[in-house]
């Protein structure tokens, strides 16, 4: 079994950087890590590959500046080979060229899945594996807790608000998970040291058939107007212990039905 | 508080170092740092975290990957490693598992093949814990003068004698042991694997002021039978590998006081940012800053002086009388990190749960455990021709 898992690299959230003033992106010519959101893709395709008894798992990735940290982490995890994508005239992409990208990076790779993120942790488009999934005329099950293959298609369970769909799906699909749903390995000394010899196999832009107008800030149809900071949290409501305090706070409850 | 290594850029670090760092950080942080005060509380770390610790390959430097080791020896990564285990706070933790690192090495030089594949290789997965039981009641630091003996009888060895202070007593599958085989005094000494589960040999517990979450125990060997394939080397031969083995964990030692010098720092540095007396920051009071930089010059000094001699032991070198010194030096500056972290969190310090409570009570093994301060300086002396 072949399942392919698109990562991002992000800066460090314990370390975020800051916005560019001008574009209203994110700088990213920190060092990358592998966002974490993605880990448990990569998680569920190393184990669906285990449970399939063959196959591998291939790692595709769009950073800047060959950023190749995050997939060492991925590939110190287990993952066999990646595809890097990584060209300055990428810089500035939106989300549809991203998914433009990735996906033609991974059309010849001969996927029996391909797996993503929800979102990811630092842009939070949340739409990138739909628009993969688009691009490729590909079958697409969102927000995935669990992935079962049965034969030539997979068994989703859907997280939903109540709990969670049953879905059952053809292969090749695309799948998006959901951040959580399992743990993570570690990756491990060996790993790390095995990383090191796996292939990444880097790309630009015109190699995957895009010119410069198709793709970066030129090719964006989509513009960051403005950004502003989240509001400040309210300081709660402090109320003094008189002996009566549950009632004012079951009263407080009842009118935010909640209770 | 989560304590983080602040990690200044140094020369001697590549990207393998910083990845292992990284996954190091990330396990002690999920799996260690939020339960040292529970295992502290039930005396032992869960068998669980060995496996997971050996899923990862922690145990690993120094062994040969056909038994499961990493197939090098790296003692700047080792020093990673040390660290990053640190920044949980517990020394305890920390000794429980590494007593791999005491106990196996000499089976790892000295040992058969077979007996490598029987003790290292589950040792390495997590499945078996290995220790080393040199230390007797009758004394610690005169290693020459031990009085455990094994007398050969047939194809094995008849084991009588006792051993204390043995790091993961209560529960080893494996000891490697010093007995006598010969005459008195460092010639007649040699070193033998013993598991834990052979008949004759008996445990207790030994309750202790600091390294909790560490099993520590007194053995007793009444007639024990072992195989004479479990001797290591040749017999008589056992006094340099006790001593050679020693730089390893002296070397950590070292290492891990210095990280743990840094936790004291990290928390009294937290402290006096944030609590506020007479008006004032702490931090802003002349005298707490001042306790604050000299904990800071301390560590960095000494964290500059292993890191160098971990950059030498890979070159080959093999500076005993600097480990000796950096040992003391690690202990020295250890011992100043918490008394001055405790100071500066004054009350607060003296809670059972507080981290800074925890390492003030466990300084005192680092300077006396693998060598004490006395023994390291004589040992230095006599090394640099004094
Ligand atoms: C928690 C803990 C865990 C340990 N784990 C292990 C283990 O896993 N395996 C193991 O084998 N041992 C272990 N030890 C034992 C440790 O290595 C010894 O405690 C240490 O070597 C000192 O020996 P001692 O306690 O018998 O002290 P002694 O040798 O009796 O010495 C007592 C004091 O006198 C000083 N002294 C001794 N001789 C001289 C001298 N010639 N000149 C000046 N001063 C001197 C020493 O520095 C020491 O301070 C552990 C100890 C502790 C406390």
């Amino acid at each position: 079994m072949k399942v392919v898992v698109c990562v991002k690299q992000i800066p460090d959230p314990a370390d975020p950087g800051a916005l560019d003033p001008e574009t209203r992106t994110l700088k990213r010519d920190v060092k990358l890590i592998l966002d974490e959101s993605d880990s448990y893709g990569v998680e569920m395709a190393l184990q669906l590959v285990d449970a399939a008894g063959e196959g591998e798992v291939i790692l595709v990735s769009m950073a800047p500046n060959g950023e190749r940290s995050g997939l060492a982490t991925a590939l110190a995890m287990g993952a066999a080979s990646a595809i890097l994508i990584s060209d300055p005239e990428l810089v500035g992409s939106d989300a549809l060229t991203t998914a433009k990208l990735l996906a033609t990076a991974v059309k010849d790779q001969g996927a029996d899945l391909i797996i993503a993120g929800s979102e990811s942790s630092d842009g939070y488009t949340g739409v990138v594996p739909e628009q993969i999934a688009g691009v490729l005329d590909l079958p697409s099950v969102t927000a995935a807790k669990s992935i079962e293959v049965d034969g030539s298609s997979i068994k989703v369970q859907r997280q939903t608000d109540g709990g969670y769909d049953d879905v059952t799906c053809p292969l090749p699909a695309v799948v998006s998970v959901t951040a959580g749903v399992v743990e993570p390995r570690y990756p491990s000394f060996k790993g790390i040291m095995a990383a090191k010899n796996k292939p990444v196999e880097e790309k630009s832009a015109a190699d995957l058939g895009f010119d410069a107008s198709q793709v970066g800030w030129a090719g964006a149809g989509q513009e960051i107007i403005e950004v502003t900071d989240a509001p400040k949290r309210q300081a709660g409501e402090v109320i003094e212990d008189d002996g009566e305090a549950f009632t004012k706070i079951v009263a407080y409850l009842e009118n935010m039905k909640v209770i | 508080m989560i304590c983080v290594m602040t990690q200044p850029s140094s020369p001697f670090y590549n990207d393998d170092h910083e990845s292992y760092r990284q996954v190091v950080r990330q396990f002690t942080a999920k799996e260690i740092t939020p339960n040292v005060h529970e295992w502290d509380l039930a005396g032992e770390v869960p068998r669980d975290l060995y496996r997971k610790a050996g899923d990862i390959g922690l145990f690993g430097d120094g062994f040969e990957a056909e038994y499961g080791g990493h197939g090098q020896r790296d003692a700047l990564m080792r020093l990673v490693l040390m660290e990053e285990l640190c920044m949980s706070g517990s020394g305890g933790v920390v000794a429980a598992l590494f007593s791999n690192y005491i106990g196996l090495p000499p089976i790892q030089k000295f040992g058969s093949s077979d007996i490598k594949a029987e003790v290292i290789a589950p040792c390495q997965t997590g499945e078996k814990i290995g220790a080393l039981a040199i230390t007797e009641p009758s004394g610690g630091s005169d290693v020459a003068r031990i009085k455990t003996t094994a007398r050969k009888d047939g194809g094995d060895y008849v084991i009588n004698g006792s051993k204390t202070f043995i790091t993961s007593g209560m529960r080893a599958d494996y000891f490697t042991a010093a007995v006598r085989t010969g005459p008195d005094g460092p010639a007649g000494i040699s070193m033998i694997v013993i598991p834990g589960d052979a008949p004759g040999v008996a445990r207790t517990k030994l309750d202790k002021m600091g390294w909790l979450a560490s099993d520590t125990a007194t053995l007793y060997f009444d007639d024990v039978r072992v195989p004479e394939r479990y001797l290591l080397g040749e017999e008589n031969a056992g006094f340099s590998m006790i001593v050679n083995n020693f730089n390893a964990e002296r070397m950590d030692l070292a290492v891990q006081s210095v990280a743990f010098s840094r936790v004291c720092y990290n928390e009294a540095l937290a402290w006096a940012r944030e609590r506020e007396t007479f008006g004032r920051r702490l931090a802003d009071h002349q005298v707490i800053r001042h306790k604050l930089v000299e904990m800071d010059r301390a560590i960095n000094a000494h964290q500059a002086w292993l890191e160098l001699l971990s950059w030498r032991l890979n070159q080959g070198d093999d500076p005993v009388a600097e480990i000796a010194e950096a040992k003391v030096g690690a202990t020295v500056t250890y011992e100043l990190c918490a008394r001055e972290a405790a100071q500066i969190l004054g009350g607060a310090s003296y809670l059972r749960g507080d981290t800074v409570e925890r390492l003030y009570r466990e300084v005192r093994v680092q300077a006396i455990g693998g060598g004490s301060e006395e023994i390291m300086r004589d040992l230095a002396s006599r090394q640099l021709g004094i």
